[in-house]
Order: structure tokens, then C-alpha cells, then sequence
């Protein structure tokens, strides 16, 4: 059934069980936090993500928010992947996961850069929801900018 | 439901008018339509509704055989489009029992409609030779609702951004009610008018303006009623609700979308200034200045959306046709029987009247935890096709402290049978997101 490609288990293991959720203070002495509150206009879900960063390295990135299946699920996947990633990884799977919901469903996402984040595939090919799914990643993208990091590809799904 | 005895002599329950669902159904092409790989159920007419085949043809009528300008050629094609245009405009107006046509103003939809009416307003507010009725300035208020939809809210905000008025609202009650207690001291002398919504497009509430326009005239203010969601479910009388302007938008009631109507009373649309200023809407151009036609053109500057006006004409004689006391009846027993049906959902909170009165056949709800988006792409996949989100009507959200809202909402060709569908839907939601 169709709707398997979407709310793929991953994915509503994820909303059910967010990993990391909660907005943190940084851990390390030194290092700069920064956040940005996303909204989608549309629907009014939100989400708020904090990095803390000594422009190296992520020590934490937290977050918070409201909202559908998609958008929570993406943010627990956001703070899986890249809590603790150098910024220049960081950056890439950030890449990669913009690339995949851009795709249409055209795009094979790489697991081994993505992890959880593959689950998200079938999302791409429900426009109404590439929004959800990249709310809190570009609510991070924002958030990485202010703490002095990093800038990655604009959207234009 | 409970059946009581009517005694004799009194209007009995099947003098009610009614029509054959299934032979309207009929006249609709897109509802032949399946849905990954489901019968199509549509429950979004409050967003839109589907357009009958009468409608149709006449919009391709008119672009095959009598296209032409309207209000400026001489020629036959020219003439055969005015008087499509016009007779249209007569239509609508018979449609809602306006004194005139002349009264009723073509827009592109219920939005464009308030904000003539807004910015009139302001245009009159900078000119001290304009109609006082219309001048606003500090210490002056406009009174809206907190169950409008954004397009009755942000005109009006961006107007006393503009002029210095202030902007004050009627609150909603827990029951999704106009809460009218604060009546007297809302609605002042310092009122200069009055925007509310008739049928909310969100809770479903129909609301009784009889003593809201009571107040509104002892205090000498104007008074608009959004009646998007009211004059394609049920008769609508522009003499009868003494109104001073109603809006309402095409597309909702059968017709195309890009054409929406301004009605308003002949004497105050005459007393109005311009607010775009173009062809049509002129009566002599110099290069120093111009003078401005009687309305309704004056408000249609630029050729106007020839075709939808005509195929609105239509899609008015369609529902005339069928009857608008049947149908608004048609849609009083399916909400009834949808606020039941919908009431044996467990961990679902309806929003707005949870009875049948006073209310129209739109009903938004909460099932649980679960977020609208991800109930309304489970019914997707079903066939069931409701809208998700805050509709527009973000206040009201607030109001009831949810993000946003699923809705359904009912035309004339809506079955139980798709209610039925719905709440079957809404049985795989709870499976997939337990």
C-alpha cells in the first residue's frame, strides 16, 4: 500500500519516540549556541533548533516543537545524525537529505550518510509534505548560521 | 434520531423540499473520479466545490461562440458578451434578492471584495470633502470577530495600520458561539463599521446578526457580512438580513473560480470613492484628472473576468434549479448525521456547535494526538479528501489551542455514504498512528 512508502516504520518510531527532543544548554564551556524557530505557514507546524558549536565541532543540537508525523519524526532524525558531526560533515548529510526530499522520489538515498534519514525517501514524493520533513533542517541551517558555522544549498522544493 | 408526531394542520417533515442526490451527483464529471484507487470522497467544498456539467458548457460556450470585450465594441460578438455579462450581473442579483443589479459588484473573489470596501475606506479617509460615513481617523474602531477568516481580519488591520482607527472583535464561546455579551460596549458610537462573517469556514456557526445589525444601526455604523460560506448553502436575502455589503466568492457555489461578487446598498456604493482606477470605470479622462462612472463599474476597472461572470450566471440558475431551501435541508440532515457519526469516534473533539442548529455542514475536528496533516494524507489514501491545517483561521486555532484542524465539509452532492467513509478513514488513522 502506498501509504507504507510514507509513514514508513522508521519514521513513526520516531515520532512516537523522539530521540534528544528537548531544547539543551551547551555542555561545553566556550562554545556558541544559536537558534532558529521555523514555521510552516501552511499548516502552523513549528519547530525550534539550537546548536551548540566551538565552529568545529556540533556538541549538541536540541529542538523543540509541534506538529505532524513528518516534521517531529524529521527533527529526532536531524538530531541523530548530526549531534556530535564535525560541521563539515554535518554539512554534507544536510546536503544529501536536501537533495533526497528535492528529488521527487527520483533520488537513492545513501545510508550510510543518511542512516535513519533513508526512511524519508518515500516522503519526497509527496510534495505536500517535503515541506514538513525539511522544516527542522532548515530551521538547523538557520540555527548553524547564527552560531558562526557553515552554509549549505538553498531549497527551491 | 428521534421521530416525534407533527400534529395536523402543521408543515409536516416531508413538505421539506428535497432532490434525487444521485441524479445531481450526476451532472458532476469529476466525481467519476477514484482516488488511489478508491472511489473519490470529497468533503472539501468549503475549500472549493466542483463545478456541474451545465457550468462547464456554458464557459466553453462563451470562449467558443460569443467571446469578445464587454461595456465597448459595437460589433455582435461585442454586444453578445455585454449582455452575457450583464445578464449575469442580473442573476446574482435576482440570486440574493438585491433591490438592483447595479448594486452587485463583480470582484475576483470574497478578498477582493473586502478590500474595496477597505480601501475605499481609506481612499475617503484622505479626502475631507469625502462621505464622513467612510472616514476613519484616531478614536474611530472597526469591529471584526475572532472567528473570521483571514481575509475579514487582515484588510481591516491593515486599514487602522493606515488611518489610526482601532480594530476590536467580538470573542468566540467554548461552544464556537459569536460570544455577543460585550454587544453594547463593543459596537459604540465610535464604530464606523461592522465586518463579520456569516457562516464561519471553520467552525460550521451560523450567526444570528439580528441584534448585532439592531446595534450597528442605533450607533449609525456600516455593516459587512462574509457570506462566502453561507450564500452557496442556503437562501440568502439581502433585504431580509438588512445588511449594508455581503461578499461572496464563485468559485464555492458551482461556479468558476476568479469571480467573486460585492453586493452593497445602492446609495452607499454611489457615496464610495474609487479604489483602482483603469479602464471601464471612468466616466470622462483628462490628462489632469478624471471623473468616475456610476457603480457597479466604477469598481471594475480593467476588462472584468467576462467568462466567469457568465458561467456564475449559470452555476445560479444550477442551484436555483435545484432549489436552495432543498439544499440547505439536504445539508442540515447530513450534518446531523455526521456530527453523530462522527461522535462515535473515540478520542475525537469536535470544534464549534456539536448540534445541528445554527450551524452548516462543515465540521472541523481532533482525533487524539493525531496531527491533522498525517489525518488528512491516511484519508488521502483512502479517496477521502479533507482539508487540514488552520483554514485560514488562525485565531480561531489559537482560540481552541490546537496548531491547526481536520475538516469536512458538505455541498449538494455530498452522501452519507461518504460520512460513512470518512469515519471508516478515520478508523485507519487511529490503527496507523496507535
Amino acid at each position: 500500500m502506498q501509504l507504507d512508502q510514507l509513514y514508513q516504520e522508521i519514521i513513526l518510531d520516531h515520532y512516537k519516540r523522539p530521540h534528544g527532543r528537548g531544547l539543551r544548554d551547551a555542555d561545553h564551556s566556550g562554545d556558541r549556541v544559536a537558534e532558529a524557530h521555523h514555521v510552516n505557514p501552511t499548516c502552523g507546524d513549528e519547530v525550534t533548533v539550537r546548536v551548540a558549536t566551538d565552529g568545529t565541532v556540533l556538541h549538541d543540537v536540541s529542538y523543540d516543537g509541534m506538529g505532524c508525523s513528518i516534521s517531529q519524526a524529521s527533527a529526532s532524525v536531524l538530531h541523530e545524525l548530526l549531534r556530535g558531526r564535525g560541521t563539515g560533515e554535518a554539512f554534507e548529510v544536510h546536503e544529501a537529505f536536501v537533495e533526497l526530499m528535492s528529488g521527487r522520489g527520483q533520488v537513492t538515498p545513501d545510508e550510510d550518510v543518511l542512516g535513519d534519514g533513508v526512511a524519508f525517501a518515500g516522503v519526497a514524493r509527496y510534495p505536500a509534505r517535503v515541506k514538513c520533513a525539511l522544516l527542522p533542517w532548515m530551521a538547523f541551517k538557520d540555527a548553524a548560521a547564527r552560531a558562526g558555522v557553515g552554509v549549505s544549498p538553498e531549497v527551491t522544493a | 434520531m428521534t421521530s416525534i408526531a407533527i400534529p395536523e394542520g402543521m408543515p409536516q417533515y416531508d413538505d421539506v423540499p428535497r432532490f434525487d442526490v444521485a441524479r445531481v451527483r450526476a451532472d458532476f464529471p469529476i466525481l467519476n473520479r477514484e482516488i488511489n484507487g478508491h472511489p473519490l470522497v470529497y468533503l472539501d467544498s468549503a475549500n472549493t466545490s466542483h463545478k456541474p456539467r451545465q457550468v462547464l458548457d456554458v464557459l466553453d460556450e462563451h470562449y467558443a461562440r460569443h467571446n469578445a470585450n464587454v461595456s465597448r465594441s459595437v460589433h455582435t460578438l461585442g454586444t453578445e458578451a455585454t449582455e452575457a455579462y450583464e445578464g449575469a450581473r442580473a442573476k446574482v442579483a435576482a440570486f440574493i434578492n438585491a433591490p438592483s443589479p447595479d448594486e452587485v459588484v463583480f470582484t475576483k473573489n470574497s478578498t477582493e471584495a473586502i478590500n474595496i470596501v477597505a480601501y475605499a475606506f481609506s481612499n475617503a479617509s484622505l479626502r475631507p470633502d469625502a462621505d464622513p460615513r467612510f472616514r476613519l481617523g484616531p478614536g474611530d474602531e472597526v469591529v471584526i470577530s475572532e472567528m473570521e477568516h483571514h481575509s475579514n481580519i487582515v484588510p481591516w488591520q491593515l486599514l487602522c495600520e493606515r488611518t489610526g482607527a482601532t480594530l476590536r472583535w467580538f470573542p468566540v464561546t467554548d461552544q464556537g458561539r459569536l460570544d455577543e455579551s460585550g454587544l453594547a460596549d463593543l459596537v459604540t458610537e465610535r464604530t464606523k463599521i461592522v465586518s463579520l462573517v456569516h457562516t464561519s469556514n471553520i467552525l460550521g456557526t451560523i450567526n444570528a446578526t439580528a441584534r448585532i445589525t439592531a446595534r450597528v444601526r442605533e450607533v449609525g455604523a456600516l455593516l459587512l457580512l462574509d457570506c462566502s460560506q453561507s450564500v452557496p448553502h442556503l437562501p440568502i436575502d439581502v433585504v431580509d438580513l438588512d445588511a449594508d455589503y455581503i461578499v461572496f466568492t464563485g468559485h464555492k457555489m458551482c461556479g468558476p473560480t476568479g469571480i467573486g461578487v460585492l453586493w452593497g446598498r445602492g446609495d452607499l456604493l454611489a457615496a464610495m470613492p474609487p479604489v483602482m482606477g483603469g479602464g471601464s470605470m471612468i466616466e470622462t479622462v483628462t490628462m489632469a484628472r478624471s471623473t468616475f462612472a456610476a457603480p457597479p463599474a466604477r469598481f471594475e476597472a480593467g476588462t472584468p473576468p467576462i467568462a466567469e461572470a457568465v458561467a456564475l450566471g449559470a452555476a445560479v440558475d444550477y442551484l436555483t434549479g435545484v432549489g436552495m431551501r432543498a439544499i440547505q435541508w439536504h445539508e442540515k440532515e447530513l450534518t446531523a448525521y455526521a456530527l453523530e457519526a462522527l461522535g462515535s469516534v473515540p478520542d475525537l473533539r469536535i470544534f464549534g456547535p456539536s448540534v445541528p442548529v445554527g450551524r452548516g455542514g462543515t465540521i472541523s475536528f481532533a482525533l487524539g494526538d493525531v496531527h491533522p496533516h498525517d489525518v488528512g494524507q491516511v484519508l488521502d489514501s483512502l479517496g477521502v479528501q479533507v482539508r487540514v491545517g488552520h483554514h485560514c483561521a488562525k485565531p480561531v486555532c489559537t482560540r481552541f489551542g490546537v496548531p491547526a484542524m481536520t475538516r469536512a465539509s458538505f455541498y449538494l452532492y455530498t452522501t452519507t455514504e461518504e460520512i460513512d467513509a470518512l469515519v471508516t478513514g478515520l478508523e485507519q488513522v487511529r490503527k496507523v498512528f496507535d
